[in-house]
């Protein structure tokens, strides 16, 4: 198909699309670039002028950097792991002829539509606070000692609350595609002698990888931003043990008024996306094809 | 499904598959039962689970202190306003790519979603400043107008992959009626991918309404959404935890129960296109 | 009117050339099907004429006017796709009175001609239904209908009925037929099979690589095919074709015969060729025997359906001198 109306045609319908993520994208990134490269603070409004490198030098040699760095790849692998583990656990228990599915469906999906700062407070005051939370409550009925999860594991806490938000998607996404692998096709593989775990191996897998990529895509896109359970949970801290790239930046550049530092540190974070991002698409963009 | 279990199997799968949905929904159910509680039961030392003096104050308490109903009105204006905006802009390009590709449709679909990947506080700084500048600060359009960018990616995306399983046949069957290409979008492909129009409308509401980057930091008082509501509950803790429960389960319901209702849509919109 | 008129067309994929150079003339009210093996640019080559595609060079012209690039809509064509391509959620009705509320026509005109189209078509009773409650041959009935209500110049059928089982195809076959009758338009029919483009043509384009290798009556492409290519195209079973020696006594590079031009006995003549039965196809009314013919290889022989031969019988053919087509060493005829 395709005429060169068509095709004339075509480019005018993708325009405003393209159009305004264009701006979308340069606009606001040339800004912060030239922050970056500025003396600007709120503070302090008699620092001005060009900077050189000094912002980056700045963000990236503090330790906080190295250390939010980490702090990410931790968060989003962690997460990742979690999810499409649990998810495909998960996934393959509700395939089973269980008894009221639909409704297990419904229930499971649930905490994919809480707001990150309202599943953040749920879990920090009604689950994790030491004091009345629920967990603290279970850990008194075993007469252990309530642990004050944001001060002890700031960071495996963020973890969990995350990743409860995420595993319905990542089930619901493989469940779909478990239930999209045909009958005959599971049957026949028994014809043929495999047992479960060969099943697993060779027919369920190869089936579901599709699905993966793109709960991996997804979830990523989302997981590199994460920020208002953060900030409503440890603020960051302690010190800057669960404090993210995302989180990095807006504490120098919010909190601290330290705008030409904090576009430092928004250049290196929209870098280290791109790098993430192209090594993401290459994977997807292959699977997609098929 | 023919498979055949025995029922001892079944009802251990069963009561397996129901201890772990509960227990991921156990934070939802918190909430709907501390919502109803007084504050001192809510923090009292030995739990209850039901409420034992139902109660609604905290509601009263929560739509006093900071107004829901404006908030939650703001909610519905910027999601729903921005996933029109993003549909409209959405659909004819995603008819492009499906129906006219060309050797960079894919790149370019994959650099759309990659601006997804920047990071929100990478930009923020600009935006805030020219939001400033435009005296788009704490308004409800200029928040749509960004709920809109950072959600026609996703559009896009689910689009193109709706689109692309309509036989093309049908559309050049329409191109021969006489259909011009405004008709052949709205007479012929629209009503052709209704099913996956809604469920791309439905996720992008849910992701909207959630986000809580853009709304917390480009609104206050006056276009603040229902995650602004929530935020200005996180500081006072402690004593606050049945008005907190109250306003958490007033944010979360009117999209929990859209989500309910509209789950089988809404799941095979969430496979963007990887389940065939 | 309706008459089409290709000149110098050519049609390229990017670096890949389906239609090198195709000029044709096609005259108003005539039924032109074509024809060719599968890949040779017949779907380009209606898709061109439809404005579907863009031709990379040369013209069509319906009637006299240069059509090259205008937009399928304003061509004033009709088309009916192999999948019947219907609108699944829109009514039968609303299927056949599309084209015309696209003409933005009056309600009661469309109202009038959908109902005629439906009489016509027997789809009366079916008119508030969905296709996809329809059978196959109904919602192919639904594509035409939907192509008659306009009115169109022509009407470009694209394997309408290779989606139908042998019985209804022979019947759709026949309303097409009867349709182009009645309404007189001119019609391009492409197809894969030969009956069907000997039976409903006026005149066939036998297409090969994107070249036209004869057009011209059906009776004329089997009487007289252009060259081998024809000569083995049309007709089935297909023509036996003879090189070496055989050929050279009749002074040329190769000949063919077909089927039904041999004269069969079991007992030796002069000038036969004497072979063995291998696999006898007993159709009831006709009798095709593959034989393994000495020194010149298998060859199909019809009979009628009342003698029986059996595996390994020895025959004597003797080929109709009459009807023997000769080619040169390019395959042309001579
Ligand atoms: N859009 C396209 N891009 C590239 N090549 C194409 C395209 N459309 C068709 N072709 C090629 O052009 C050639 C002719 O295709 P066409 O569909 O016209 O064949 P056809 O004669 O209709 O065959 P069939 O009888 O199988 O329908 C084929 O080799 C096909 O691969
Ligand atoms: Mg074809």
């Amino acid at each position: 198909m395709a005429t060169a109306q068509t095709r004339t045609l075509s480019r005018v319908m993708m325009a405003p699309a393209v159009i305004v993520l264009l701006i979308w994208m340069i606009v606001p990134l040339v800004m912060t670039l030239w922050f970056s490269f500025q003396n600007y603070s709120l503070i302090n409004p008699m620092m001005t002028g060009f900077a050189g490198w000094g912002n980056y030098l700045y963000v990236i040699g503090d330790p906080s950097f190295t250390q939010s760095l980490v702090n990410t790849l931790i968060l989003v692998c962690g997460v990742l792991v979690i999810t499409i583990v649990g998810g495909t656990l998960l996934a393959l228990l509700l395939d089973q002829p269980i008894w009221g599915q639909g409704i297990l469906r419904i229930i499971v999906i649930s905490p994919f539509f809480v707001m990150p700062p309202v599943a953040a407070l749920i879990w920090k005051n009604g689950f994790m606070h030491p004091g009345y939370g629920m967990l603290g409550h279970l850990w008194k009925a075993f007469g252990l000692q309530p642990v004050d999860w944001f001060n002890q594991y700031p960071l495996f806490s963020v973890i969990v609350i995350v990743a409860w938000q995420w595993l319905p998607f990542a089930t619901l996404i493989l469940l779909t595609a478990l239930q999209s692998l045909s009958e005959e096709q599971r049957e026949a593989a028994e014809m043929d002698g495999a047992n479960a775990i060969n099943r697993f191996y060779y027919i369920i897998m190869p089936h579901m990888a599709r699905s993966i990529t793109i709960v991996i895509l997804i979830q990523t896109i989302f997981l590199l931003g994460i920020f208002a359970e953060i900030r409503v949970t440890t603020g960051g801290g302690p010190g800057y043990a669960s404090t993210n790239i995302a989180f990095l930046v807006f504490r120098t550049g919010i909190l601290s008024n330290d705008i030409g530092a904090g576009s430092a540190g928004g250049v290196v974070a929209v870098i280290i996306a791109n790098v993430v991002a192209i090594f993401l698409m290459r994977a997807v963009g292959k699977n997609l094809d098929a | 499904m023919a498979r055949t279990v025995p029922t001892s199997t079944r009802i251990g799968f069963t009561a397996l598959a129901w201890i772990i949905a509960l227990l991921l929904f156990s934070p939802i159910l918190w909430v709907l039962l501390t919502a109803f509680k007084t504050e001192a039961e809510a923090i009292a030392a030995s739990p209850t689970f039901l409420p034992q003096n139902f109660t609604l104050e905290n509601f009263a308490a929560v739509q006093d202190r900071s107004d829901y109903f404006k908030h939650a009105f703001n909610s519905i204006i910027v999601s729903v306003g921005s996933t029109l905006l993003g549909l409209a802009i959405g659909i004819p390009a995603a008819w492009a790519m499906a129906f006219a590709p060309t050797k960079r449709t894919k790149d370019v679909l994959m650099w759309m979603l990659s601006t997804k990947m920047m990071p929100a506080v990478g930009v923020l700084i600009p935006i805030y400043l020219i939001f400033r500048d435009l005296r788009l600060l704490d308004t409800v359009h200029g928040l749509t107008l960004i709920m809109t960018l950072i959600n026609l990616p996703i559009i896009i995306w689910m689009l193109y992959t709706y689109f692309k399983e309509i036989p093309v046949d049908i559309l050049e069957a329409a191109r021969m009626d006489g259909a011009e290409l405004w008709n052949e979008i709205v007479h012929v492909l629209v009503p052709m991918a209704v099913p996956g129009i809604a469920s791309t409308l439905l996720l992008n509401v849910i992701l909207a309404w959630n986000e809580a980057f853009w709304t917390i930091t480009l609104t206050s008082g006056r276009a603040g959404t229902l995650t602004a509501f929530i935020s200005s509950f996180s500081s006072p803790q402690g004593l606050f935890l049945a008005k907190l429960s109250a306003a958490s389960l007033l944010a979360i319901a009117p999209i929990l129960l859209m989500g309910w209702f509209s789950q089988k849509q809404l799941v095979r919109g969430l496979t963007f296109g990887a389940v065939k | 009117m309706g008459s089409i008129s290709l000149q110098h067309v050519k049609k390229s994929f990017g670096e890949v050339q389906i239609i090198p150079d195709i000029s044709l003339d096609i005259k108003d009210g005539e039924f032109v099907v074509f024809v060719g093996p599968s890949g040779c640019g017949k779907s380009t080559l209606l898709r061109l004429i439809a404005g579907l595609e863009d031709t990379t060079s040369g013209q069509i012209l319906l009637d006299g006017e240069d059509m090259t690039k205008a937009p399928p809509a304003r061509r004033g064509l009709a088309m009916v796709f192999q999948s019947y391509a219907l609108y699944p959620h829109m009514s039968v009705r609303d299927n056949i009175a599309f084209p015309l509320k696209m003409a933005k026509a009056p309600k009661a005109l469309i109202d009038q001609k959908v109902e005629y189209a439906a009489r016509t078509l027997n789809l009366s009773s079916y008119l508030d239904r969905r296709p996809r409650a329809l059978s196959g041959g109904q919602r192919q009935r639904v594509a035409i209908g939907r192509a008659i209500v306009r009115e169109p110049k022509a009407f470009l059928f694209d394997e309408p009925l290779s989606n139908l089982d042998a019985a209804l195809r022979v019947n759709m076959r026949l309303e097409i037929t009867e349709l182009h009758q009645q309404l007189k338009t001119t019609m391009i029919y492409v197809t894969h099979d030969q009956v069907e483009a000997m039976t409903m043509a006026d005149r066939i384009v036998v297409l090969n690589a994107g070249n036209v290798e004869q057009f011209g009556s059906p009776l004329d492409l089997y009487k007289k095919p252009a060259n081998r290519f024809v000569a083995g195209f049309i007709g089935s079973p297909k023509m036996n074709f003879i090189d070496g020696p055989e050929a050279a006594k009749h002074n040329a590079h190769s000949i063919g015969v077909r089927p039904e031009h041999f004269k069969l006995a079991t007992t030796a003549t002069s000038g036969t060729w004497k072979g063995k039965v291998g696999v006898a196809e007993q159709l009831g009314s006709d009798t095709f025997l593959h034989v393994h013919v000495e020194g010149l290889g298998l060859m199909t022989i019809r009979t009628d359906g009342d003698q029986t031969f059996n595996h390994g019988d020895d025959v004597y053919l003797t080929p109709d001198p009459t009807r023997i087509y000769r080619f040169d060493a390019s395959g042309v005829a001579i």
